[in-house]
């Protein structure tokens, strides 16, 4: 049971937004660039005051201390951030399958992460925040650096994880066939209000 | 020994140098004559006066003049102290955190060393405990506002990568962890500096005046060890206390991390 639901949730001066999301769900949220997908997102994680009410399985929010709550419900941003000298010692457990996956041998973890190309930081982020086994992932357009082939294994790879282990989602992107391919209802956020879209 | 008393004809003689050397920088153009010799007048100034206060306080012992004193020196460094950070925290904290350091650390090591080390009577004797609180505070001063300022400074150009560690679900505590230990290296770095260089590369400063003052070296050498050894327990639990809760401040109780809370000076 991953089920997370929001009540009056309120960032910037966007309308209030309400959802309920059950366990094993992907759901979207589009709307145009700087219209506060980021700043929902990082709402929900917890990163930024807000006002609202968030809950996990019917636990609020505030019963959970923050840190475990952002490693159940887990924010993978648009741009990763590394700060170890090497690839290895951001992984603390490695799964040799997600990473062949991914387009990664296991000389990747050898890797300083300074050289690192944009598409490699994004892929060899998510794999790091699904490492913990989250319960939620927040994915901030998590494909917005690869190439048609990697979008597709990452859709692949998350749609996998939804499905062996119920994990629910809430995904941007404003790529229409991205949307069509990874969920079935969302949210589309046009000039402050957030609407919902069902199928 | 006897001490050889300094007239002001050997003072004069002294400042003519100095005026001889902003003539010079006058000449060449360096742009600092105007500065040296204002700073030339407040030492002696600023000097003067604190020896007529020192004066006063030696000649009517009574700890209520020295309590008085030694807060006024507490604010002057605690204002020092926030003056010299360039990102500093807003509101009163800016202040109040630096100051609040200096007095657990500088007055406690103060206050144990004139109960217990030196065992003067009564143990606020001005003549030990004004000019022990006084390099105290001093060096603290340095050890907090280096500490607080790489803190802040750190925390302010890391932001992403912090956050990057909470959205893993690290603790505030992990997330600015290797922040704080640079910060505390670097607070302490100055007199651990000191400490191994004494002797041989500098004769500190009081030495050297208590045996111009006439002292016997190996008395002189005994109180310059106390006092460095106070000076760096004193700079070690102040730059602690001010970076353990100054890191604690920019985390609010959801561990989130709250850089509005610091200010830039221009």
């Amino acid at each position: 049971m991953n089920n997370i639901i929001a009540r009056k949730l309120q960032v910037l001066n966007l309308s209030e937004w309400n959802f309920e999301i059950q366990s094993g769900e992907c759901v979207f949220l589009s709307g145009p660039s700087g219209c506060g997908k980021t700043v929902l997102l990082r709402a929900i994680a917890d990163l930024d005051p807000h006002q609202g009410h968030v809950e996990l399985n019917q636990i609020s929010i505030n019963n959970i201390p923050a840190h475990k709550w952002r490693s159940k419900v887990a924010l993978v941003p648009a741009e990763t951030y590394w700060w170890h000298e090497t690839v290895a010692e951001h992984f603390q457990q490695v799964d040799e399958n997600s990473f062949a996956e991914f387009g990664f041998g296991m000389e990747v973890m050898g890797w300083q992460v300074s050289r690192l190309s944009t598409g490699e930081k994004q892929r060899l982020g998510l794999l790091r925040a699904c490492q913990q086994q989250p319960q939620v992932l927040l994915l901030d357009e998590p494909t917005a650096n690869l190439d048609k082939h990697y979008t597709l294994v990452v859709e692949k790879y998350i749609d996998r994880q939804i499905k062996t282990r119920d994990l629910s989602v809430i995904w941007v992107t404003h790529d229409e066939k991205q949307i069509e391919r990874v969920a079935t209802r969302g949210w589309q956020i046009e000039e402050n209000v957030i609407r919902e879209i069902k199928p | 020994m006897n001490l050889i008393a300094l007239g002001p004809l050997d003072l004069a003689i002294a400042a003519s140098l100095v005026i001889l050397l902003a003539l010079l920088s006058e000449k060449m153009q360096l742009g600092v004559s105007g500065q040296l010799l204002v700073a030339g007048v407040r030492t002696v100034v600023q000097l003067l006066l604190i020896g007529l206060i020192l004066k006063v306080i030696f000649s009517y012992v009574h700890l209520g003049w020295i309590s008085l004193i030694s807060i006024v020196m507490l604010l002057l460094a605690g204002r020092e102290v926030m003056a010299r950070q360039k990102y500093r925290l807003k509101g009163w904290w800016g202040f109040g955190l630096g100051t609040m350091s200096m007095f657990i650390s500088s007055f406690s090591i103060t206050l144990i060393a004139l109960s217990v080390i030196i065992n003067v009577d009564p143990w606020y004797t001005p003549q030990y405990s004004i000019p022990l609180l006084g390099m105290m505070l001093g060096n603290t001063m340095n050890g907090i506002s280096l500490g607080q300022d790489r803190l802040n400074q750190s925390a302010w150009q890391q932001r992403s990568i912090i956050e990057g560690k909470l959205m893993l679900g690290w603790t505030w505590n992990q997330a600015i962890a290797d922040i704080r230990h640079d910060s505390i290296r670097t607070g302490l770095m100055p007199i651990i500096n000191a400490m191994a260089a004494a002797g041989i590369v500098s004769l500190p400063g009081m030495m050297t005046g208590q045996i111009l003052a006439g002292s016997e070296p190996m008395e002189a050498v005994k109180y310059q060890i106390l006092i460095m050894f106070l000076i760096t327990a004193g700079t070690g639990f102040g730059t602690l206390t001010a970076v353990w809760f100054g890191s604690r401040r920019l985390f609010d109780t959801r561990e989130r991390l709250r850089l509005e809370r610091l200010t830039i000076r221009k």
